[in-house]
């Protein structure tokens, strides 16, 4: 399993005119869990972009917001980054390729993800829950220790929405972390909860 | 990492190829085709011009593909995907150059046999077209490449990128047409430089338009 593990100090996020999050200090070790939560526009998808190092955190003068890693980082949200002309199978090989996972590997992720039956069929054929676990097999590839779930269980049924508990289960087993953004119920044993509309310092 | 930049270069040059690679193509000859109908077909005048009508046509077929270079794979998200690994913005953007590149100008430049032929091109003055092309090329290419990360996030995006790439194309086709003319080798030296230039600047300018594109 590969190093895990999050310590994230003083960020401070706006958008235009308004400062969404304030001061947010985040520390997660093997194994553990994040659930952030909050109403729409409340900055979890921010955050989350915060903490992939995609977006920096906004400079307010006093000590910089840092974000330190153990292990690397895959990042899930509703963009699926898989080619939609393609078939499946072939746009999840690429990553594959870029991640280094042999053609079994991805064969175990897909069966795993109930998209076996899936892969001749083009992505944009495919349906918003079908395309949601088409994204978690290419997340599962990347054998990243830490995971940023954004709405991972958008559009997905009860059985899916199983599915990805068991695999964020799994993962956690494995001594993975995780950082889950949801406005939905999800199952996640033992996760702390970061509510960012109650922190929403000035509306 | 070798590995990683191979697989990107394949996918990149797979999905030109398969996005309508031959309509620039066709493009560029249905120029040739209607330039002799349009001016007459008087010899002199069109081994006159009929270089310069090439590079016109060529810097026009260019163009074409520009708005589905980087705004596509921008939106699905794939830029962030490529970060999370560490694949440098800069990196995506010389593979798409290579691709982007490879996708049109040899067929291009195949398609300036036929196209000289219906303009009446004697072989040396094909010569000089195809050694120009193969020069200037390279530079439509990266100038391609970056106005399509400039434009990527922008509304109408595709629109603009056709009306930014014309005005900066100027350089490179004054220079290639020009090399064409006797005694033109000034002209391919200064295209290469031109190409040159641009292919250096292309990797940052689009990397850090594609980043800024982000925040």
């Amino acid at each position: 399993m590969q190093a895990s593990g999050l310590t994230a100090r003083e960020l401070y996020c706006r958008r235009g005119e308004r400062l969404l999050f304030a001061g947010v200090d985040l520390r997660l070790a093997h194994g553990g869990a994040l659930r952030v939560i909050g109403p729409n526009g409340s900055g979890k998808t921010s955050l989350l972009r915060m903490l992939a190092g995609l977006l920096a955190p906004w400079p307010t003068g006093g000590p910089p917001g840092t974000v330190e890693w153990q292990g690397s980082v895959a990042l899930l949200d509703d963009r699926l980054a898989l080619d939609a002309a393609m078939p499946l199978e072939q746009a999840l090989r690429f990553w594959a390729d870029l991640d280094e996972v042999g053609a079994d590997a991805l064969a175990g992720n897909c069966a795993r993800l109930v998209l076996t039956d899936l892969l001749d069929v083009p992505v944009r054929y495919l349906s918003a829950g079908q395309k949601k676990r088409a994204a978690l097999a290419r997340l599962l590839g990347q054998g990243a220790g830490n995971w940023l779930l954004d709405e991972p269980l958008n559009g997905l049924d009860a059985q899916g929405i199983a599915l990805v508990e068991g695999v964020i289960a799994e993962h956690r087993t494995g001594g993975g972390t995780c950082v889950v953004a949801t406005h939905q119920p999800i199952d996640l044993p033992g996760a702390a909860v970061l509510d960012l509309g109650a922190m929403s310092p000035a509306v | 990492m070798r590995r990683a930049a191979w697989a990107i270069l394949r996918r990149d040059l797979s999905a030109m190829l398969r996005g309508g690679a031959v309509l620039p193509i066709v493009f560029f000859l249905a120029v040739a085709m209607l330039f002799p109908l349009s001016v007459g077909p008087a010899p002199a005048l069109l081994a006159r011009t009929g270089g310069g009508v090439i590079w016109v046509a060529a810097v026009l077929a260019a163009i074409l593909p520009v708005p589905s270079l980087i705004a596509p794979d921008l939106e699905a998200g794939c830029f962030d995907q490529w970060a999370l690994r560490g694949l440098s913005e800069e990196a995506i953007v010389t593979l798409r150059l290579a691709a982007h590149w490879l996708s049109f100008a040899p067929a291009l430049m195949l398609a300036s046999l036929p196209a000289g032929a219906l303009l009446g091109l004697d072989g040396v003055m094909l010569g000089r077209v195809e050694l120009s092309l193969a020069l200037g090329t390279p530079g439509l290419a990266a100038l391609g490449v970056t106005v399509a990360a400039v434009t990527a996030g922008v509304r109408g995006g595709a629109a603009l990128a056709g009306l930014l790439v014309i005005p900066l194309a100027v350089p490179v086709l004054i220079f290639g047409a020009g090399s064409l003319a006797p005694g033109g080798a000034s002209g391919l030296a200064l295209t290469a430089a031109a190409s040159l230039v641009l292919c250096a600047l292309a990797p940052f300018a689009g990397g850090a338009a594609v980043r800024g594109g982000r925040a």
